[in-house]
């Protein structure tokens, strides 16, 4: 993965696969620490799952027996001195929290947020909501799909192509306000 | 700024082009990989691509939606296109250039774009 958000992405699809009905992002900059983290209230894992969840040759998927989403963020957080996290409880939901040292020169760059996050949404199944929390030092945005939907009434859904890029200019705008 | 009022016209706009919508049976659709490894491979971007497109072109029967692994994940960016009476395409290895041929040839003009398939690729 070339960029951090794109682990973003990919770790808030196992959110959805659990069948969460909230999944909630967070990038915060901490002086020279960046840390991920997607939390949900998705089926949650059973202890013996989630010693191994990092091993590559632990998946839920069916096509193949590797499964490669966790054990890449590990590694890469890894790689900068940092570190990640996996908290799970059945029937509760699952935290990922993974912590990169920006300074670090094996650090990739935290990339096109605005586009995980629009992305997401998007394609987010019936009756699941996402957030999105962007803070630095400088200031703090919010993103809460159910907002938009308030906006957009019943009639139009978070998957109109139009819409997606709205959200997108829209994130992009307002997390940069606090770059 | 993006405003929430823009998001409000957008609303607008949408429902005054439901009811044609609802009328159309012949809604088309494309489902990009969005698993590891369609991520890793650069299936964001085409995604953004396949919405771009539809929205510049007000491709009023076109959804665009996502899935997991589709199965091979060494021909990965991988959309799939869904016309109704026709035949499932698969496109590999798809890059943002890609998809304005795709979305003007096969989306609009019912004509796949041979050289993009798996059936090409393979």
């Amino acid at each position: 993965m070339k960029e951090l958000s794109l682990h973003l992405l990919d770790i808030a699809q196992n959110s959805i696969a659990a069948g969460a009905r909230h999944v909630d992002l967070t990038v915060e900059e901490r002086g020279e620490l960046i840390q991920l983290t997607v939390a949900d209230d998705g089926r949650g894992m059973s202890p013996a799952f989630l010693a191994s969840v990092t091993d590559p040759f632990t998946t839920t998927r069916t096509t193949r027996k590797v499964g490669l989403g966790l054990p890449l963020l590990r590694l890469a957080a890894e790689q900068t001195g940092g570190e990640l996290r996996v908290e799970s409880q059945l029937g509760v939901g699952t935290t990922v929290t993974a912590t990169f040292h920006a300074d670090h020169i094996d650090c990739p760059p935290l990339g096109d947020t605005a586009s995980t996050v629009a992305l997401l949404a998007q394609g987010l199944p019936e009756g699941m909501e996402l957030t999105y929390t962007r803070r630095t030092g400088r200031g703090e945005f919010r993103f809460d799909t159910a907002e938009i939907r308030a906006v957009l009434g019943p009639d139009v859904p978070l998957s109109e192509p139009e819409v997606a890029e709205w959200m997108r200019s829209y994130v992009a705008e307002g997390e940069g306000e606090t770059a | 700024m993006k405003s929430l009022e823009e998001l409000r016209a957008i609303r607008e706009k949408m429902q005054k082009q439901i009811d044609i919508r609802e009328n159309s049976a012949d809604d088309i659709r494309v489902v990009v990989g969005m698993a590891t490894c369609g991520i890793a491979a650069g299936a964001r971007p085409v995604l953004t691509a396949f919405l771009e497109e539809v929205a510049k072109r007000e491709l009023k029967n076109v959804t665009v939606t996502q899935t997991g692994c589709i199965g091979v994940c060494r021909l990965e960016p991988i959309a799939e296109v869904y016309v109704p009476g026709e035949e499932k395409v698969t496109y590999v290895k798809l890059t943002p250039e890609k998809v304005p041929r795709i979305v003007a040839e096969h989306l609009v003009n019912h004509n796949p774009v041979t050289e993009y398939t798996i059936g090409a690729a393979e």
